[in-house]
C-alpha cells in the first residue's frame, strides 16, 4: 500500500482542486449541521416545554412530537421530506433540497432535545414553579423566568452531545444530494481510486469539527455553570 | 510430464514444453489449471452488463461472455472439469482483489482508462459505453446547450458526475446538479419534476426508461456526452491469459455469437423483470468489436 | 398525486420486505450482543488502574464516537478486503462494523453501570477471598448489566434504526427491502410511506416495552 496524497491538487476537471472542493464540502457539513441545530433547539425546546405544562392537550402534543422524530431513522425521515411530502403537495416542489434536509435533521434531533429540556425542567424543585406562580406570574412568565434560566443550563453538556451527533448526522444528507464531505468521500473515491487517503482526510475533518464544538461548548459550560450544583464549581 | 521425466527425457521433456506449453503453464493460467476452478468477478448491478438475480446467481452481457472464455480456456487446457466461481465486487475493491489474486477474470462495467492500466490490463474493449440524456418527452431540451440554467440528475459515485461538470466547464455553462443515491433515485428525480434531466450511461439510463411506469412518458436525447470503452479486466503483466481471453473474445465476434449475446441481454426481454433495455448494438460497439484493441478511454473521440 | 396501496399485497411482503427485515433483526441482534459483550471489556479496561488498558480503551472509544456511522461502515468495506485479502460482502462486512460501532456506545454504558455499583461491594468481595474476575463476573457485572438493561436497550433501538445506513454499502435491508419494492412497483413515494410506518410502529412499541422495564426495575431497585 503506497500513499498518493497528491490526489488533493488534481483537478476535478471543472477548474479546481480535490482539496478545494473538500473544503467546500465541510463547509456544507457544518452549514447543515448549523441550521439544523437552530431547528432542533427551537422545536425542541418548544416540545420540550408542552410536556411539562399542566394543560394535557400541550402535553400530548409534545409526547406526540417526540415520538413520532424519534422512532423513524433519520435516513427515511430525509426521503420522507425530500421525495414524499412534495410528491403530496405539488408546490412544496420548489423547496430546495438544502431545506428538507435541515428540517429532516433539525425535527429528528428535536425530538431528543425535547427529552433534554424537560428532563432538565423536570430536575428543578416543584416549588420552584409553585413560588413563580404565587408571586403572581402568569405560567408563561414562571417559565420564561423562572424555571428555563435554570433548566438550560443544568442541560447544556447533553446538548453539547447534541451538537456534536448533528455533525455526524449530517453525512446522512448526502443521500439526497447534499455535497457535503461524505458525499465527497463517495464521490471523490470514484473518481480518484485513493479511497484511504480521500476517507482519512474526510475523517480527519470530522474529527476537528467534534473536537471544536467540544471546545466552544467547555467555554460555554464553564460559563453558565450554576454555582452550588454538583458539576458547578467551586 | 510425469511419464517424460521418469523416462528419462529430461532434455526432451524440457525442449517441448518450452515449444507447446511454456506459455501456459504461467500466472493466471497455470493457477486455473492448477486450482481446477477460475474466479471471476463480476458486478450486482452493472446494468444489462452484469446483476445479480441473487442467491448468488450472476447474469448480463459481460458474465455470459466470461462463461464462454472460461469454457474456452478450459478447452485449450484440457481441463476435464473447471469450475467457475463469481466474486461480487464493487468499484472501490475490485483493482486491489484483481492485484492480489483473489480474482482472475473481473467481467463488470469497469472502464478502461490509463490510470487503472498502471495497476492491471484489460482484454479487448466489447462494449462502448455512451453517456446520454434522458429528459420527458414533453421537454424543450433538445442537447446539452439546452440544460442551461437547468436542474441537471445524475447519480453519486459514478464517472457521469465527473463527465457533466467537464462538459459544464467545457461549454461554459451553469446548471444546478443534484445527485441521486443510485440510478432509480435520479430517475425518481426526472420523473418527480425535481430534475430537468438526467445524465448517465446509455444502457442504464435504456434500462430505467424500459421499466419506467410509462416508458412513452421519456426520451433519451441523441447528443453523446462521454464514449468509454468497457472491457474485462485481468492481472497485468500476464500476456498469455490476456492472449486466451482476448482469442476466445475474437471467436466470439466471428462465430456471431457475441452478436447473439448482445441481442439477448440488450434487445430481448431479461429476467427479474422481464423487460426489455431496447439498445440496439451501437457504432462504436460495433467498431471496437471489429478492430480488437485495448485503447483507454483517453484515446477516445466524441464522435 | 394519488397513493396506491393495491401493490402492496402478501406477495409483495414475502418477496422483498421480510428478507430485508430478517437482515436487519439478525444484524441488530449480532452487533448487539457483540457490542455488549465488546464494549464491557472495554469499559473494564477503562476502569482499570493501568495505563496501558485505559488509554488504548479510551482511544476506541473517543474515536469512533466522534466519526459518522456511514464514514465507518465506508472504512470497513472498504479495509476489510485490503487487509484480509478477498471481500466479505456487505452483510458480513456490516455485522463487522456495527459491532465495533456500537461497542464503543455500549462501553460508556457499561461504565456508567459499572460505576453505579458501590465500592463496598467489590471490597466486600476481595474480603471473602474472590479475585478480580469473580468479583466483576459475580458481583459487579450482574448487578451493571441490570441497571443498565433500559439503558443498553434504549441503545438498541437507536442501533435498529441505524441500521438502514448499510445502503450507503448496498446491504440488503429493511429498507432497502421497501426501496426495492418501490422500484419494482414504481412506487417509490407509498414505499417510503409505509417503510416510516414500519420503523415507527417496530421502534415505538419497543420503546413502549423498555418504558415498562425501566419502571418494574425501578421498583425493585
Amino acid at each position: 500500500m503506497s500513499w498518493d496524497w497528491q490526489v488533493f491538487f488534481q483537478d476535478t476537471g471543472s477548474g479546481q482542486t480535490y482539496f478545494n472542493w473538500m473544503m467546500s464540502a465541510w463547509g456544507w457539513t457544518l452549514l447543515v449541521s448549523a441550521c439544523a441545530l437552530v431547528v432542533a433547539l427551537a422545536f425542541g425546546s418548544l416540545m420540550g416545554i408542552l410536556r411539562t405544562t399542566p394543560v394535557r392537550a400541550f402535553v400530548w402534543i409534545g409526547n406526540a412530537w417526540t415520538e413520532l422524530f424519534r422512532n423513524i431513522p433519520l435516513l427515511v425521515q430525509i426521503f420522507l421530506w425530500y421525495h414524499v411530502i412534495p410528491s403530496l403537495f405539488r408546490p412544496l416542489q420548489a423547496v430546495p433540497d438544502f431545506i428538507a434536509v435541515v428540517i429532516a435533521l433539525g425535527f429528528f434531533t428535536s425530538a431528543r432535545i425535547s427529552e433534554q429540556v424537560k428532563a432538565g425542567i423536570q430536575a428543578l424543585p416543584r416549588g420552584q414553579r409553585y413560588a413563580g406562580l404565587a408571586v403572581g406570574l402568569t405560567l408563561p412568565q414562571t417559565y420564561r423566568y423562572v424555571l428555563l434560566p435554570m433548566a438550560f443550563r443544568i442541560i447544556v453538556p447533553p446538548l453539547t452531545s447534541e451538537s456534536m451527533n448533528i455533525v455526524k448526522n449530517s453525512s446522512v444528507a448526502f443521500a439526497v444530494s447534499i455535497t457535503e464531505l461524505t458525499f465527497f468521500a463517495m464521490q471523490a473515491q470514484e473518481e480518484t481510486a485513493r479511497g484511504v487517503e480521500i476517507y482519512l482526510a474526510v475523517t480527519f475533518l470530522y474529527f476537528i469539527s467534534a473536537f471544536a464544538i467540544n471546545r466552544v461548548a467547555a467555554v460555554v459550560e464553564k460559563r453558565v455553570r450554576v454555582p452550588g450544583m454538583i458539576g458547578g464549581g467551586k | 510430464m510425469k511419464f517424460l521425466s521418469k523416462t528419462g527425457f529430461v532434455l526432451i521433456a524440457a525442449l517441448f514444453a518450452l515449444a507447446a506449453h511454456a506459455q501456459q503453464l504461467t500466472g493466471t493460467l497455470k493457477k486455473i489449471k492448477d486450482s481446477g476452478t477460475i474466479v471471476i468477478g463480476t458486478r450486482e448491478s452493472s446494468g444489462a452488463l452484469a446483476f445479480t438475480l441473487g442467491d448468488g446467481k450472476y447474469v448480463g452481457f459481460h458474465v455470459e461472455m466470461c462463461e464462454r472464455i472460461a469454457k474456452d480456456i478450459q478447452r485449450d487446457l484440457k481441463m476435464a472439469k473447471l469450475d467457475i466461481k463469481y466474486q461480487p465486487v464493487t468499484s472501490q475493491n475490485r483493482i486491489p482483489l484483481m492485484q492480489n489474486g483473489t480474482v482472475d477474470l473481473e467481467c463488470g462495467s469497469t472502464t478502461n482508462n490509463t490510470a487503472r492500466q498502471k495497476d492491471v490490463a484489460f482484454a479487448m474493449t466489447t462494449y462502448v459505453e455512451e453517456g446520454r440524456i434522458v429528459v420527458k418527452a414533453n421537454s424543450p431540451i433538445k442537447g446539452i446547450a439546452d440544460l442551461n440554467g437547468k436542474t441537471v440528475a445524475t447519480t453519486t459515485g459514478t464517472t457521469s458526475v465527473q463527465t457533466l461538470r467537464k462538459n459544464k466547464r467545457a461549454a461554459n455553462m451553469d446548471f444546478k446538479e443534484v445527485f441521486g443515491k443510485d440510478h432509480a433515485d435520479s430517475f425518481l428525480l426526472l420523473e418527480s419534476g425535481r430534475a430537468d434531466a438526467f445524465v448517465m450511461d446509455g444502457q442504464i439510463l435504456a434500462g430505467l426508461v424500459s421499466k419506467a411506469k410509462n416508458p412513452a412518458d421519456f426520451k433519451i436525447l441523441g447528443e453523446i456526452l462521454s464514449v468509454e470503452p468497457i472491457a474485462c479486466m485481468v492481472r497485468k503483466d500476464d500476456p498469455a491469459f490476456q492472449k486466451a481471453v482476448d482469442a476466445s473474445i475474437v471467436a466470439m465476434v466471428k462465430s456471431g455469437d457475441l452478436a447473439k449475446m448482445y441481442d439477448k441481454w440488450f434487445m430481448q426481454p431479461i429476467p427479474p423483470a422481464n423487460t426489455k433495455v431496447g439498445l440496439p448494438l451501437s457504432d462504436a460497439t460495433k467498431n471496437a468489436w471489429m478492430n480488437p484493441n485495448t485503447k483507454p478511454m483517453e484515446e477516445y473521440a466524441l464522435p | 398525486m394519488n397513493l396506491t396501496f393495491a401493490f402492496f399485497d402478501w406477495g409483495v411482503v414475502s418477496g422483498f420486505i421480510l428478507k430485508g427485515l430478517v437482515f436487519s433483526v439478525q444484524l441488530t441482534l449480532v452487533a448487539m450482543v457483540g457490542g455488549i459483550a465488546l464494549g464491557t471489556l472495554i469499559a473494564l479496561m477503562r476502569l482499570s488502574s493501568k495505563r496501558w488498558l485505559v488509554l488504548p480503551a479510551a482511544a476506541y472509544v473517543n474515536t469512533l464516537r466522534s466519526i459518522p456511522l456511514v464514514m465507518v461502515i465506508l472504512w470497513f468495506f472498504l479495509l476489510i478486503p485490503l487487509l484480509i485479502g478477498r471481500p466479505l460482502g456487505a452483510e458480513i462486512s456490516a455485522m463487522i462494523t456495527f459491532t465495533v460501532f456500537e461497542a464503543a456506545y455500549y462501553s460508556e454504558i457499561m461504565r456508567a453501570g459499572i460505576q453505579s455499583v458501590p465500592k463496598g461491594q467489590v471490597s466486600a468481595g476481595y474480603a471473602v477471598g474472590m479475585n478480580y474476575a469473580q468479583c466483576m463476573r459475580f458481583i459487579v457485572l450482574p448487578q451493571a448489566f441490570r441497571n443498565m438493561l433500559p439503558v443498553l436497550l434504549t441503545q438498541t433501538i437507536i442501533l435498529f434504526q441505524d441500521t438502514s445506513l448499510v445502503y450507503a454499502v448496498g446491504a440488503y435491508d429493511l429498507l432497502k427491502g421497501f426501496e426495492v419494492a418501490g422500484k419494482n412497483f414504481n412506487r417509490p413515494v407509498e414505499t417510503y410511506l409505509l417503510a416510516a410506518l414500519v420503523y415507527f410502529v417496530i421502534c415505538f412499541s419497543l420503546s413502549m416495552l423498555v418504558r415498562q422495564l425501566q419502571r418494574r426495575i425501578a421498583i425493585i431497585r
